[in-house]
């Protein structure tokens, strides 16, 4: 294998690459990228540059000298727009057509968007500077969408003095994510603090002066920010042949079709811990699967199933929530350490008979680390679980 | 081999702590902590594993 072709330049894409070098890969490494800056990270955007206590600089994933070690043909600012399985080639926009031995696809995902006027969306250093700008005291901002992304500008818009109305199309936040008795919790946090949030209402359109309601009412704002999830960025993969539903659909060792892998976001792989296809997007998955997907490229032969326990964080006001394993589907939520009252806790989530998902917000790391072997060992529930523990319903 | 932390950038994940948990640990606030600035070889893979799944970013090898 001579030429290998990453398409993606941020956390998954820069992991296969760094991965490919330390696996002793020395031929051709090309990097393509849809964005002109080099390689950053995303999860400060919505923390600590939405609230201006960092500058855009430190958002650099690697420095000049290490990106630069790593000998790429970089394409930065340059979209793909086609693949060719048949003749191993990707197209770029700029008509460059790039043929490879390997390729690893890790084009991530695009915010989903609302009809009607442009909103703001948090996914790129651009979008956030552009939002920060706004955010100055006394300004009405609506979030459209209470997950995690919304919840985190709510939380750091109000530091900045903001007015902040949360819409939110569920009874309760983040309930089929983390249950609703954590989902509650989140809640709470906001309303506490003045954050306006009204849940059960689904948004029609972005106006000239904010969002209208589908019964029709005008909530009025200076700015909208759209939160409402996001759309795996595969389109340039239509018609080359490989399968594509929610994400580039792949195999347990992230493979979409001989020399194809997928990582990051935009990759749907079959996770053997877990027995399900799943599409995460959290940072540290985006770094794992690049580096499972760059091994598993270089080496078929002793290729091995990706088989991560997912992790992501959150930080909101001032709670940090983290949680470990497979969280959404879960049967029941117990609380296992802590009190929720008191937002210093741990809630354990059952799938099936097995130990499928824990949440911590406000514990040290070894209250928290027990329960990530639970899950990576698929320990099962009434065996880990004290019968004790008060079950709340999910 | 030289490990630097940047302790203000670290997001508590734990993930150097699974990597090499002979070179890294985390304080109470999950915050992670260096254990041993001067890394062998025996601990340089799991110290470049470390690097790579750290989500902040925030671990780097220096040579002397």
């Amino acid at each position: 294998m001579r030429r290998i072709v990453v398409v993606g330049a941020s956390a998954a894409g820069l992991a296969a690459a760094e991965t490919l070098r330390r696996e002793g890969y020395d031929g051709t490494l090309t990097l393509v990228g849809d964005e002109p800056l080099a390689p950053y990270d995303r999860p400060p955007l919505s923390k600590q540059v939405l609230a201006g206590e960092w500058e855009s600089e430190r958002l650099a994933l690697r420095n000049a000298e290490d990106l630069a070690g790593l000998d790429l043909d970089l394409r930065l600012g340059v979209a793909a727009t086609g693949l060719e399985l048949t003749d191993r080639t990707v197209k770029l926009a700029d008509g460059t057509a790039l043929p490879y031995d390997g390729l690893i696809v890790a084009t991530g995902v695009r915010p989903r968007r609302l009809p009607g006027k442009s909103a703001h969306v948090l996914r790129t250093l651009g979008d956030v500077l552009m939002l920060r700008e706004r955010l100055t005291p006394g300004r009405r901002l609506v979030v459209v969408g209470a997950g995690f992304l919304g919840a985190e500008a709510a939380a750091v818009a109000w530091q900045l003095g903001v007015h902040v109305t949360l819409l939110e199309p569920a009874p309760v936040p983040l309930a089929h994510a983390v249950g609703t008795e954590v989902g509650q919790m989140l809640t709470r946090a906001h309303l506490e603090r003045g954050v306006e949030l009204r849940c059960g209402v689904s948004v029609a359109e972005v106006t000239e002066n904010g969002v209208r309601l589908a019964d029709g009412e005008l909530v009025e704002a200076d700015e909208v920010l759209v939160a409402v999830g996001s759309l795996p960025n595969t389109e340039w993969l239509d018609g080359s042949g490989l399968t594509v539903g929610d994400g580039v659909v792949c195999d347990e060792y992230c493979q979409a079709a001989p020399n194809v892998y997928a990582a990051g976001d935009v990759a749907r792989w079959y996770n053997p811990l877990f027995g399900t296809s799943m599409r995460i997007e959290h940072r540290t998955n985006a770094a794992e699967q690049g580096m499972a997907a760059a091994r598993n490229l270089l080496h078929p032969e002793a290729g091995k199933p990706f088989a991560p326990v997912p992790y992501f964080w959150s930080d909101q006001y001032d709670m940090k929530i983290q949680a470990y394993g497979y969280l959404r589907g879960h049967d029941e939520v117990a609380v296992v350490d802590g009190d929720m009252a008191e937002r210093r806790f741990v809630v354990a989530y059952r799938t099936g008979d097995r130990v499928g998902g824990a949440l911590a917000v406000g514990m040290p790391p070894k209250a928290i680390r027990q329960w990530r072997q639970a899950i990576a060992t698929g320990a099962r529930w009434d065996e880990t679980v004290r019968t004790t523990a008060p079950a709340v319903e999910s | 081999m030289k490990v630097e932390l940047e302790a203000d950038k670290c997001v508590a994940s734990g993930q150097c702590v699974l990597a090499a948990m002979e070179v890294f640990d985390q304080d109470d606030d999950g915050i992670a902590i260096l254990l041993e600035e001067q890394v062998g070889d025996d601990q340089l893979d799991n110290v470049k594993e470390a690097i790579a799944v750290c989500p902040a970013a925030a671990i780097r090898l220096v040579e002397q």
